[in-house]
């Protein structure tokens, strides 16, 4: 469904991303794996419309979107978490996945102000749909807390159920362990499974750390210093000799 | 840091001494024909130079006044009140507005008719702050030149009214729409800046729209504005001692009672009164909707906003637009109470004026809003002798806020939402 040919993005003089080639198909786990400053970041910056890549084809779903805005590509069905999370700290966390379902209510201001019936349905089945992810993500009970409040854990699970009220096809996560504990980390490594498993989105994952996604993953691409390093299978990535250079030569 | 400090002082004090003296020491005189320039007395001298040493000793002890500062909410007794549960609060709110709205209506027909002119005047600036609200405290545009929209709706319905004799009712929404059209023209090359630079631009084509009125002399009588500005009707009945036009009744001879002068200014109020409820309640069901969560969330994060599909420039537009509206419409009720209207009544004080409700009620609240109207338009009335002073209390009033209670007076409380577990 997503087809990256020959990335590259480049600030001033440093080449952040080389040539990176990657894809994702329906019903798939793929990582994007790197040291710190690979350029995994700047390949999802890319790839949801942050920055323009000064090269390659980024083709979602038949269509090209290399250069579209970020809010049109996320509109297509491809939505991202951040690295440091971003949530919408003064709002409630359930307001927090409201703002996402816009699309879902997108009538006109009228209908809204006079509570139209079919107004009201629809506003009710965003709410329905609110509740049953925050359900999902253990966060129901909070649901009237300013999100800026929950802990760090829980804003990292609001962060995914924000994006999966919008009903993607693609859930790209930037490094979504990140400051968890063990027993968190294991958990979310269930919850992305069962999103592929039990909801049918395909998920692109950025890790630093490889020993998290090696179960998880149908795939993985390893990059390093913005170069594609290696990519297959886990176990074919975790036997390539680059790959354990660049990993013993980092540590 | 003391001696970072005391040089910090010391520049300070200096500063003060160089920008007193030329514009409080220095005096033009006429000599005949010829200007001349003429030194300070010595009170002056002394007065600017006391200044300077005060300057001098507050900045010195800044930190530790500011730390002194800081400690007041502790003093607040309310300060450590458990919240009330939500189901009471929410209850108690309503009744409380319901209360209000209440007094509100028939508390006119009891006071003098200055007291209700100026209530009217109160509740168009609650119009006024609830629409530039949408702007700043939800939407988190630093607009400097709402004014400029209040104005658009007053002209509109002046310029209408003389030149084609349309009615106020008429121009009542032609002028709130006129005002979101500019709001839609002005905001669409302004959504790009953020901050700072939004507020100078907004600042901009707020003086823009004012010097404007103040040249076209042709159309809009320049400096000299525009008068005869019809009073509303009510279902054709008018509230003059006789009727001006064609097919129009009046009011008292219609129900058989003495003219009098206060039947206009309490429905003039009344109206006002109407329209305020109209404008607090259409925007507090905006907040509710998707519209007004998008306000928010741009505010709050705009990166995350975008990367959800929100488009940045439709969000931050319907934020423009819609609080133009408002300001149309409080711009379309000032022109028919003052019956004249000139530049003078839309310079940037103005807009200033409203962002202090803003600020002071607490951006987003809408009860904070209208305590602050009330509070900001009625307490120079009541201290008219101290009038000179009033830029200076208001500065200082706004200084304090932003230290002691940054989020308002009443800061705005999310509401509560009830979710059913889904199976
Ligand atoms: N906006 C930017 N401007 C300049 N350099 C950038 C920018 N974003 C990222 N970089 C650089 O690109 C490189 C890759 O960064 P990043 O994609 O964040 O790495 P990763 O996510 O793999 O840790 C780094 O050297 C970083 O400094
Ligand atoms: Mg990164």
């Amino acid at each position: 469904m997503l087809d990256v040919q020959n990335l590259s993005m480049r600030f001033g003089g440093l080449l952040a991303v080389d040539q990176v080639s990657l894809d994702v198909q329906e019903h798939e786990i793929v990582s994007v794996i790197g040291p710190n400053g690979a350029g995994k970041t700047t390949v999802f910056n890319c790839l949801s419309g942050f920055y323009t890549p000064t090269g390659g084809k980024i083709v979602f779903e038949g269509q090209e979107v290399q250069g579209k805005p970020d809010y049109k590509i996320s509109r297509l069905g491809m939505v991202r978490t951040f690295q440091h999370v971003r949530l919408f700290n003064q709002m409630s966390v359930v307001e927090n996945l409201l703002v996402a379902q816009h699309r879902h209510l997108n009538t006109n201001l009228l209908s809204g102000l006079i509570k139209t019936p079919n107004y009201r349905e629809r506003e009710q089945k965003s709410l329905d749909r609110a509740a049953y992810w925050l359900d999902r993500v253990g966060l129901l009970d909070l649901a009237n807390r300013d999100a800026g409040n929950l802990a760090y854990g829980q804003q990292r699970r609001l962060e995914i159920a924000r994006c999966m009220v919008t009903e993607p096809k693609l859930l790209m996560l930037d490094e979504p362990a990140a400051g968890l504990n063990p027993a968190e980390t294991k958990n979310l490594n269930q919850l992305i499974v069962s999103l592929k498993e039990d909801y049918h989105v395909s998920v692109l994952l950025i890790e630093h750390d490889m020993s998290l996604v090696m179960d998880i993953s149908d795939r993985i691409t390893v990059i390093n210093q913005g170069r594609p390093l290696a990519s297959g299978t886990p176990s074919e990535v975790r036997e390539n000799d680059d790959v354990i250079k660049a990993y013993l030569g980092e540590a | 840091m003391i001696a970072h400090n005391f040089k910090h002082a010391l520049f300070c004090a200096v500063v003060t001494m160089v920008v007193a003296y030329p514009i409080l020491g220095l005096n033009l005189v006429a000599r005949g024909t010829r200007v001349g320039l003429e030194g300070a007395d010595t009170t002056t001298l002394v007065a600017i130079f006391v200044a300077a040493v005060v300057v001098f000793a507050f900045q010195l002890y800044r930190d530790t006044l500011m730390a002194a500062l800081g400690k007041l909410p502790k003093l607040n007794p309310l300060a450590h009140r458990e919240p009330m549960p939500q189901a009471k609060r929410v209850k108690m709110e309503s009744w409380i507005l319901t209360g209000i709205i209440v007094l509100a209506l028939f508390w006119p027909f009891f006071v003098s008719r200055g007291s209700v002119d100026l209530a009217t005047l109160v509740l168009i600036y609650v119009m006024l702050a609830l629409g530039l609200n949408v702007v700043v405290g939800l939407a988190g545009l630093l607009d400097l030149g709402y004014v400029a929209f209040y104005a658009v709706g007053a002209y509109t319905f002046a310029l209408l009214s003389q030149y084609m004799g349309i009615s106020f009712w008429m121009a009542l929404p032609l002028g709130a729409l006129l005002a979101a059209l500019f709001g839609l023209v002005l905001g669409f090359p302004v959504l790009r800046l953020r901050g700072d630079y939004l507020a100078i631009v907004t600042l901009g084509f707020g003086e823009i729209i004012r010097i404007l009125l103040n040249n076209w002399t042709a159309v809009t009588g320049g400096p000299n504005g525009i008068g005869g500005i019809p009073e509303p009707t009510l279902f054709g009945m008018e509230f003059g001692r006789r009727v001006k036009e064609e097919g129009n009744t009046s009011f008292h001879e219609t129900f058989g009672i003495a003219y009098s002068g206060e039947h206009k200014v309490i429905f003039l109020y009344l109206i006002a009164l109407v329209l305020a409820v109209i404008t607090a309640l259409v925007i507090r069901r905006l907040m509710r909707m998707p519209v007004g969560r998008a306000w928010e969330a741009l505010r709050e994060d705009e990166i995350a906003a975008r990367s959800l599909g929100l488009s940045r420039t439709a969000v931050k537009l319907s934020a423009f637009t819609i609080g133009a509206f408002f300001a149309g419409f409080a711009g379309t009720v000032f022109a028919s109470k003052q019956g004249f209207i000139s530049p003078e009544s839309f310079v940037f004080l103005e807009s200033a004026i409203i962002l202090a409700i803003v600020v002071l009620g607490g951006m987003g609240s809408q009860l904070g809003v209208v305590l602050a109207a009330i509070a900001v338009t009625i307490l120079p009335e009541l201290a008219r002798e101290f009038s000179d002073y009033r830029m200076l209390v208001f500065g200082a009033a706004m200084v304090l806020m932003m230290v002691w209670r940054p989020q308002g007076l009443m800061p705005m409380r999310r509401a509560h939402i009830e979710l059913k577990r889904q199976e």
